[in-house]
C-alpha cells in the first residue's frame, strides 16, 4: 500500500509541484493550504504517514502546525519534514523543538526532495 | 569480466610483445650498429608502448617511457652513437618497463632506485636543448590508475548514539543505519544495555546505541550527511581506523588493545599488565572490569572487518580466470540438483529414526549442500553486460538504415544473472530493441516538428530485485497509439467493437499472437509474429513483462526475471495430503487462519492482517481437493509485484531446497503451476506460480 504524504504550502506552484514529484514516486499525497487546513485533514484523516510543511504561512503557521500534529497521539512519531530557505534559521530551531524530523532547504531539486522522504519514511 | 580489464590485458600482452621485439632489435644493432632499421623498430616499439600505456591509465609506463623515447629519437636522428653503454642502457630500460607492468598485475616489485638511475643516465644522454621535451605530460597527472581498488576506501568506525527523545521527532535511527548500510561492507553492534528494567522503562524513549564498522570510499562528511538530521540530538563519532593503502593488504591487522588504547577507553599499561595472563585479552580485560563486553565486541568487530576487508584485496590481486564449457556447468547443476534431493532424504530418513549421530551427520550434509548450491549457482552467474554490449552495434546500424538518429545508454551492465536467462534472452531483447527503434523513435525531422531533440534516446537497464532482475527499455519516443491498436484489434477479430478497456488492457494486446500495427511492413519489426514470442519467451523463464506508454513520451517495457532457474528457495505447505511449494522469496509471513477468522470475514476472503486488509486464495478450493478442512487453517502470505496476497493451506512444513524439474507438454496450459520437484521421500510437490495464481485472483 503506498504511503499518504500531507503536503501543507500556501503557494499552489510549490504544492502543485511538491504533489507531482510524490506522486510520480508512488507516494498518495493530500494537499492543504495552510496550517489550519493541515490540522483538519490530521483530523479527518486517519492514515498520513508523513507531513511535508512551509513554515512561512497565513492562518496557522508551519510551527504551529508541527506543535499541534505532536499533540495529537496518532502523529506523535511519525516523520514531518519542513521547508525551509537558507535565511530562515532561526525557524528551522523553532521547527526542531517543536518536534519536526527533518528539513530541506528551497530551491530543492526532485532527488533532493526525494532522498529526503526516503530517508525518513518507511 | 568488465571491459577495462580486459583492455589492460590486451595492452600487456602487446607491450610484451613490442618488449620482445626491442630486445631483438637492440641485439641487432649490437652487432652491426649502422643498422637504422633496427634502431627506427626500438623506437616505433617504444612509442607505442609509451601511447597506449598512457590511454589506458598507465601512467608511470608512460612517464618512464617518454624518456627513453627521447634518447630514441636523439640516436634515430644521428645525434648518439651507438655504443656498449647505450645498449646496456636501453636493455636495462626495457627491463625496467618491463617489470613496472609486471607490477601492475601484482607480479614483482618496482625498484625506485633502478628508476632513477636510469632515468638520471637517460637523461644525460639528452642534448641540453632537448631537456624540455624530456618531463612527460600526462594528461591529469595522476599516479597509476590501474589500481583496483580505486576510489580509495577506507574503514571507519562510527558510534551513534541517539537521544533519548529521538522517536517524538519522527525519526526512525533504523533507517539511518540502514542507509549507512548502503555504503559498503559493514559490522554493525546494537548495544542495549541501557534499557531499563520494565518497571522503569518508557516505551517512547530510546535507549539503544549503535557502533558500525564501515568500509566504504565514501568520505567522512558523506557519512556525516546520513545524520544530517539529527546531529544536534545524538552522540555521534566518525573515526577512520584504517585507510587501505596499497601494498597495505599484508601488514599486519591492528591487535585489539591497540584498538582500545586508541579509542582511549584503556591505558597501554592496563593492557600490558593483563598480557602477561595467559587468558585471551578480551574475556580477561571484561573480568578485570577495564572495559565492558559491549566495548569489546565492538573492537573485535572492528578487527574482523580489517582482516576481511584485506583478504578480498588479496583475493582481488590473486583472482585468475578459468574457462570451462558451458555443458560441465550444466551437468554440475544437474549433479548438485540430484544431490540435494539425495541430501533431503537423508534429512527424512535421519528424522524419522532418531539416531543423534545420524541426525548430526546429516545436518552437516544439509550445510555443505547448501553450500556446494550457492556456489555453483554462483559460477553460473554472468554479468548483463555481455549482451548488452552488441546492442549497441545493433542500433548503429539500424537507426542509419531507417534515417534516424538514436542514442542507447545503458545501467546497470554489470547486474548478474544466470547463464541460461541471459542467453534465452537475447532474441526478445533485440526484439524489444528494434520495435523502438523501428516503431517507437520518431525521424529527426518529426522530432524536431514535436520540439523534441532530434537524436532519440533508448534507455537499457538491468537492476537486482530480490530474487529477480528487472530489465527495462525505455525511449523517448512517440509512445503507443491505444486508438491504432484498438482499430487494428478488432479488425483482426482480437476484441469485439463494443469492448470497454483500460489503455494498459488496449496495450497487452499487441501481445495477442497475429497483430501488428506497422501500416507498412519494414524488414525490420512488424510482421506481427513479435511481441506475442517475446512474452511467450519471458513467461517461459518464469518471469513477466510489463508495458507503459504515453503519447508523445515515449514507451517503457519492463521484464522481470528469476535469476536462476534450476534451483530456488521455497516454503514446503500441504493441503490433505499433498505437498505444495511456494517460492520462498515471495513469502512474506505465515499466519493461522481460524475458522472464527473466516467466518468474520463472511465468504469476501479478506483478512485483517495487522490493520492491513489482505485477500486470500482458498488453495483447496481453487485446486478442488476434495475432503474437510482443518479447523487451524494457515496463510502464507506472499508479496507479488508489490501486492499482498495469502494463500491458505492446511500445513507449513517448513524451508525445503527445491530443485526445480519442468512439467511436460502435456501440462502446458496448466497455469497455476510452474513445476515439480521431488521430496525425500520421493513423493512429488508442484511448484506453486504465485503471480498466476494472483491473476486469478485479480479477475
Amino acid at each position: 500500500m503506498s504511503k499518504v504524504i500531507m503536503a501543507v504550502d500556501d503557494s499552489t506552484s510549490i504544492r502543485q509541484m511538491v504533489g507531482f514529484i510524490l506522486r510520480d514516486a508512488g507516494y498518495e499525497v493530500i494537499e492543504a493550504i495552510d496550517g489550519q487546513d493541515g490540522v483538519n485533514h490530521l483530523l479527518n484523516n486517519s492514515g498520513i504517514d508523513m507531513i511535508i510543511t512551509d513554515l512561512n504561512m497565513p492562518n496557522m503557521d508551519g510551527i504551529e502546525l508541527i506543535k499541534q500534529a505532536r499533540a495529537m497521539p496518532k502523529y506523535k512519531y511519525i516523520p514531518i519534514v519542513m521547508l525551509t530557505t537558507e535565511s530562515q534559521d532561526n525557524k528551522k530551531q523553532a521547527g526542531k523543538a517543536a518536534g519536526a524530523t527533518g528539513w530541506i532547504v528551497k530551491p530543492f531539486q526532485p532527488d533532493q526532495l526525494l532522498a529526503v522522504i526516503r530517508k525518513v519514511l518507511r | 569480466m568488465n571491459e577495462t580489464t580486459n583492455f589492460n590485458d590486451i595492452f600487456r600482452q602487446e607491450a610484451d610483445e613490442l618488449l620482445f621485439e626491442i630486445e631483438e632489435a637492440v641485439l641487432e644493432i649490437e652487432e652491426n650498429p649502422d643498422d637504422k632499421e633496427a634502431i627506427n623498430r626500438i623506437f616505433r616499439a617504444v612509442h607505442t608502448i609509451k601511447g597506449s600505456g598512457g590511454m589506458l591509465g598507465f601512467t608511470r609506463v608512460a612517464q618512464f617511457t617518454h624518456t627513453l623515447e627521447t634518447v630514441l629519437d636523439t640516436l634515430r636522428e644521428g645525434r648518439l652513437t651507438v655504443d656498449k653503454n647505450l645498449i646496456n642502457l636501453i636493455l636495462r630500460s626495457r627491463d625496467h618497463i618491463k617489470s613496472i607492468l609486471d607490477s601492475t598485475s601484482g607480479v614483482g616489485e618496482i625498484d625506485p632506485d633502478q628508476e632513477k638511475i636510469l632515468l638520471t643516465q637517460l637523461n644525460d644522454l639528452i642534448p641540453l636543448d632537448d631537456d624540455k621535451n624530456a618531463q612527460y605530460e600526462s594528461g591529469n597527472g595522476q599516479e597509476e590508475t590501474l589500481s583496483k581498488y580505486s576510489p580509495k576506501e577506507s574503514i571507519y568506525r562510527i558510534t551513534f548514539k541517539p537521544g533519548k527523545d529521538i522517536f517524538r521527532t519522527g525519526t526512525d535511527p533504523g533507517l539511518l543505519i540502514e542507509e549507512l548500510k548502503s555504503f559498503g561492507d559493514h559490522n554493525i553492534i546494537l548495544h542495549y544495555k541501557n534499557i531499563p528494567s520494565i518497571d522503569v522503562l518508557i516505551p517512547d524513549e530510546c535507549y539503544l546505541s549503535w557502533d558500525i564498522i564501515l568500509t566504504t570510499s565514501q568520505t567522512a562528511d558523506d557519512i556525516k550527511d546520513v545524520f544530517i538530521f539529527v546531529e544536534d540530538n545524538c552522540e555521534l563519532t566518525i573515526d577512520i581506523v584504517d585507510e587501505l593503502i596499497e601494498g597495505d593488504d599484508y601488514k599486519e591487522v591492528k591487535k585489539i588493545g591497540e584498538i582500545l588504547v586508541e579509542r582511549q577507553v584503556i591505558s597501554e599499561e592496563d593492557i600490558k599488565s593483563t598480557l602477561n595472563d595467559q587468558k585471551r585479552l578480551g574475556e580477561l580485560l571484561i573480568e578485570k572490569n577495564k572495559v565492558d563486553y559491549d566495548t569489546i565486541e565492538t573492537a573485535l568487530a572492528e578487527q574482523t572487518q580489517i582482516k576481511k576487508t584485506r583478504e578480498k584485496h588479496r583475493e582481488e590481486i590473486k583472482a585468475s580466470s578459468l574457462r570451462v564449457t558451458s555443458e560441465k556447468l550444466d551437468s554440475l547443476v544437474d549433479l548438485v540438483g540430484e544431490l540435494v534431493t539425495v541430501q533431503a532424504r537423508l534429512s527424512q530418513f535421519s528424522s524419522v529414526m532418531d539416531h543423534s549421530e545420524l541426525l548430526s551427520i546429516a545436518e552437516e550434509v544439509e550445510k555443505l549442500t547448501t553450500e556446494l548450491r550457492d556456489n555453483t549457482m554462483d559460477i553460473r552467474m554472468m554479468p548483463i553486460g555481455t549482451i548488452f554490449s552488441k546492442f549497441k552495434r545493433l542500433v548503429r546500424d539500424l537507426s542509419s538504415d531507417l534515417g534516424k538518429s538514436i542514442n542507447l545508454l545503458t545501467e546497470g551492465a554489470e547486474t548478474e544473472l544466470d547463464k541460461t536467462v541471459i542467453d534465452r534472452l537475447d532474441d526478445p531483447l533485440v526484439h524489444l530493441i528494434r520495435n523502438c527503434i523501428d516503431h517507437g523513435i520518431e525521424t529527426p525531422s518529426v522530432r524536431k516538428e514535436n520540439g523534441k531533440q532530434e537524436t532519440g534516446t533508448i534507455k537499457l537497464s538491468a537492476v537486482h530485485k530480490g530474487a529477480y532482475v528487472v530489465i527495462t527499455i525505455k525511449d523517448d519516443g512517440a509512445g503507443l497509439n491505444a486508438d491504432a491498436i484498438k482499430e487494428k484489434a478488432i479488425e483482426k477479430g482480437i476484441i469485439q467493437r463494443e469492448a470497454v478497456l483500460s489503455e494498459k488492457q488496449i496495450y497487452e494486446l499487441i501481445f495477442t499472437p497475429g497483430f501488428s500495427t506497422a501500416t507498412t511492413v519494414t524488414n525490420i519489426s512488424g510482421r506481427g509474429v513479435g511481441m506475442d514470442v517475446v512474452k511467450r519467451t519471458i513467461v517461459s523463464l518464469r518471469g513477466s513483462i510489463e508495458l507503459d506508454s504515453s503519447p508523445g513520451q515515449g514507451t517503457m517495457i519492463t521484464l522481470k526475471l528469476p535469476l536462476t532457474l534450476a534451483i530456488i528457495n521455497g516454503l514446503l505447505v500441504s493441503i490433505a495430503d499433498t505437498c505444495y511449494i511456494l517460492p520462498l522469496a515471495t513469502v512474506e509471513e505465515c499466519v493461522e487462519l481460524t475458522q472464527e477468522n473466516s467466518d468474520q470475514s463472511h465468504g469476501s476472503n479478506l483478512l485483517n492482517v495487522r490493520g492491513e486488509i489482505v485477500p486470500y486464495i482458498r488453495l483447496r478450493d481453487h485446486l478442488n481437493i476434495e475432503g474437510k478442512r482443518p479447523n487451524l487453517e494457515h496463510i502464507v502470505i506472499t508479496d507479488v509485484q508489490d501486492k499482498r496476497i495469502g494463500f491458505v493451506v492446511d500445513k507449513v512444513i517448513g524451508g525445503h531446497q527445491t530443485v526445480i524439474k519442468a512439467l511436460g507438454p502435456a501440462f502446458k496450459y496448466v497455469r497455476e503451476v510452474s513445476g515439480a520437484t521431488i521430496l525425500g521421500d520421493g513423493k512429488i510437490a508442484l511448484i506453486l506460480d504465485v503471480n498466476a495464481l494472483m491473476l486469478f485472483k485479480e479477475h
